[in-house]
């Protein structure tokens, strides 16, 4: 008996320990310059959902850490006044109901003053309304799916949440672009489009269709791929039936980098060209070969005169983990959110729920000089930096080939 | 013409993989009605293992030479997928052997999620996938229009000679008598002198041994692998084993290679096309339970005393 009870307390002790774990290890403080400015009002919270784990990790994780660097600044210069920030960053795993528990966690907490997130558009569908609840004002730095704010009849758009903004464009100028540079650059006239069947891929392929066949170009085959699928040769051997001299890929890199490989290997020697889901280096460890391209929202980060100050802090705070595709966004977003913060409390304020409506129309009158250029939003939520770059995989590196403002 | 016979190919290599995770399913059912659904990470965990072979146990000049380096990678993937198998069946499941059906199969989709994250954590930059090196011939085989990965041949030949190799040792061998022996009546075969323990074991650890193969064959033909390849794929192998007989091992393999050729021909003639080949796969699967429920070679239930 007395072996029966031991037992059960060891195994509630070890369940404890993990579970405090866990808690200290989500819970980063935002560095510790904090000392000398006046924090007598207590914390407040900034959240993060992004995927931490699971194959797009590596996009949010860059995602976590350039929030956490925006809020250690923040509280190095005393920005807020009365207050320390702290962030809280819960993994989504990509998945929509895990989204909708991080958000509902967050949304729970008074403290949380707003959300940088999420990564995946199909993500954001949940989490929108559960923040727009509460009023906790959300900002994304990658969904990329125009219905996000306008709603899905884009010819008579409504705004859907008046909380939620983002700092990346849409894809209604993500995937026209890419069409241009492919049909009118490149000259490919024979184009097979394939797609995860999730909100961004497939929002994406039909944004990168229409434009193409106005460009002139044919889309001689339209497939649809599993998110968890990894041997492509049935979709890739009745693309080469269609014989295409492009493919276009509306997903993310996980699926998008093997299925480049295995079209090569199938003797498909052709470009595979996607959107900012497939812009990061991991696409070329998976087998983006030589010769792919992405679009990506913004303009190359190493180049902008306004990303150098963020990449040299990033670098000097030595986060594990590369800021990645989205790191500028989430640096612009949370900063975003800290300024219109600031602004809201002014110099005496205390925060309180009452003050959110201030905060989101503070947000929404934002103008600031971001890492990604500049930052404001329009009518909708949406970023008004329409910038977008086209990269090629050159030596086993993506190289920027094109920069400018989609104008239409 | 070329189209069909290209899928054709395409889902017998499909059909190949999953007849070797699907093995593993049939016969530990077979043995102790368990479906293990633990058994997709087997899988995982052996391709897991062969990489990490391939990185840290090979020099860098037989890594190259691929009749050195793949059949050290099969081996020490097998033996990882053999390990994790044993402590999976002695820790988890053995306590609960004569516990209600339920009790283990639910513990199984619990060791399922733990050897995914546990994968996850433990190994260097599994947090996304990792790649893995086609220590086999790169170049395919033309066969007139039709191009064939050399790798996924020899996934094709490496499966099929397995399943040919189990099924005589099960038939022909005194542990393979006892196996069978095992599975019509565990009381009766315990009288008759065998162990029923030993039994189970050898059973999980064939299964494993032929899964962790399997996971390093994927990983070559594939070139990526992460801790959740298991779970399609062997949800995939579920269906074969089921669709065969669940029990009959040359039911799970001719399963494997329906569902591989279904998935395909579905991708170029089913409507849907390629959004819907598993939604075949599984009405498929629905058809043949709705008139064979015991699946294609599987026997009707015994009723046990």
């Amino acid at each position: 008996m007395l072996n029966r009870t031991v037992k059960a307390a060891v195994v509630v002790m070890a369940g404890a320990l993990a579970l405090a774990a866990c808690g200290t290890n989500k819970t980063e403080s935002g560095g510790g310059g904090s000392a000398s400015c006046d924090t007598s009002k207590g914390t407040l919270t900034i959240g993060v959902i992004a995927p931490l784990t699971g194959s797009l990790a590596a996009l949010g994780l860059g995602i976590q850490h350039s929030a956490e660097l925006a809020v250690a600044e923040a509280n190095d210069k005393c920005t807020v006044k009365g207050y320390k920030l702290n962030l809280d960053a819960e993994d989504d795993t990509a998945t929509p109901q895990v989204g909708a528990q991080a958000a509902t966690k967050l949304s729970s907490d008074n403290t949380v003053v707003g959300v940088v997130g999420t990564l995946n558009s199909s993500v954001a569908q949940t989490v929108q309304p559960i923040l727009a609840g509460k009023k906790v004002v959300q900002i994304s730095p990658a969904n990329t799916n125009p219905s996000l704010t306008k709603g899905t009849d884009l010819t008579n758009p409504k705004r859907q949440f008046p909380t939620y903004f983002r700092v990346c464009t849409t894809d209604n100028y993500q995937g026209p672009d890419a069409a241009d540079y492919l049909v009118k650059k490149s000259g490919k006239k024979k184009i097979a489009v394939i797609q995860d069947g999730k909100t961004y891929g497939a929002g994406l392929a039909a944004a990168f269709s229409d434009r193409a066949t106005t460009d002139g170009a044919t889309i001689v085959d339209k497939e649809q791929v599993g998110e968890k699928d990894t041997d492509f040769s049935g979709v890739l051997t009745k693309v080469k039936a269609a014989s295409p001299d492009a493919i276009y890929y509306g997903g993310e890199y996980p699926v998008a980098g093997p299925l480049s490989k295995q079209a090569a290997a199938l003797g498909l020697n052709i470009p595979v060209m996607g959107g900012d889901g497939i812009f990061d280096p991991k696409y070329i460890d998976l087998g983006g070969k030589e010769g792919d391209l992405a679009t990506s929202v913004g303009a190359p980060v190493e180049s902008l005169d306004s990303a150098k100050d963020f990449v040299k802090a990033y670098q000097a705070k030595g986060y594990k983990d590369p800021y990645a595709a989205y790191g500028a966004f989430s640096y612009d977003a949370a900063n975003a959110i800290i300024s219109s913060l600031a602004t809201t409390l002014g110099d005496s304020g205390t925060w309180s729920d009452s003050l959110r409506d201030k905060l989101i129309s503070n947000v929404g009158s934002y103008k600031g000089q971001g890492a990604t250029g500049a930052v404001a939003f329009d009518q909708y939520g949406d970023s008004t930096n329409k910038v977008l770059t086209v990269y090629q995989v050159t030596g086993k590196e993506w190289k920027p080939v094109q920069t400018g403002a989609f104008e239409g | 013409m070329a189209t069909l016979l290209q899928q054709i190919v395409n889902g017998l290599i499909f059909g190949g993989l999953i007849a070797m995770v699907a093995l593993g399913y049939t016969m530990v059912y077979g043995i102790i009605q368990l479906i293990n659904f633990a058994h997709g990470e087997i899988f995982m965990t052996g391709a897991f293992g062969g990489l990490a072979v391939y990185t840290w146990l090979l020099p860098a000049e037989a890594q190259k030479i691929w009749y050195v380096a793949l059949p050290a990678m099969m081996v020490g993937g097998a033996i990882v997928s053999l390990v994790v198998a044993l402590l999976m069946e002695r820790l988890a499941y053995r306590p609960l052997r004569n516990a209600p059906r339920l009790a283990p199969l639910i513990t199984a989709l619990g060791v399922s999620v733990f050897l995914q994250e546990l994968t996850r954590i433990v190994y260097p930059g599994a947090n996304s996938a990792v790649p893995f090196p086609n220590v086999f011939s790169a170049a395919p085989v033309h066969i007139g229009s039709i191009t064939i990965p050399s790798s996924g041949l020899l996934m094709l030949v490496v499966s099929v000679v397995l399943s040919v190799v189990l099924q005589t040792y099960v038939n022909r061998s005194r542990m393979g008598r006892a196996m069978r022996a095992t599975a019509q009546d565990p009381d009766t075969s315990r009288l008759m002198g065998i162990n029923p323990d030993r039994v189970i074991v050898l059973t999980f650890g064939i299964g494993a041994v032929l899964a962790g193969i399997g996971g390093v064959l994927y990983g070559t033909y594939i070139n990526n692998v992460d801790p959740y390849i298991g779970f399609q794929n062997g949800l995939f192998a579920f269906a074969a084993a089921v669709l065969g007989g669940i029990g009959s091992i040359r039911g799970a393999v001719i399963g494997a290679f329906v569902i591989g050729l279904i998935k395909n021909i579905a991708d170029i003639y089913l409507p849907g096309g390629t959004a819907y080949d598993y939604v075949w796969i599984f009405i498929l699967l629905i058809a043949v339970l709705v008139f064979r429920p015991q699946g294609l070679f599987g026997e009707v239930e015994r009723v046990r005393a």
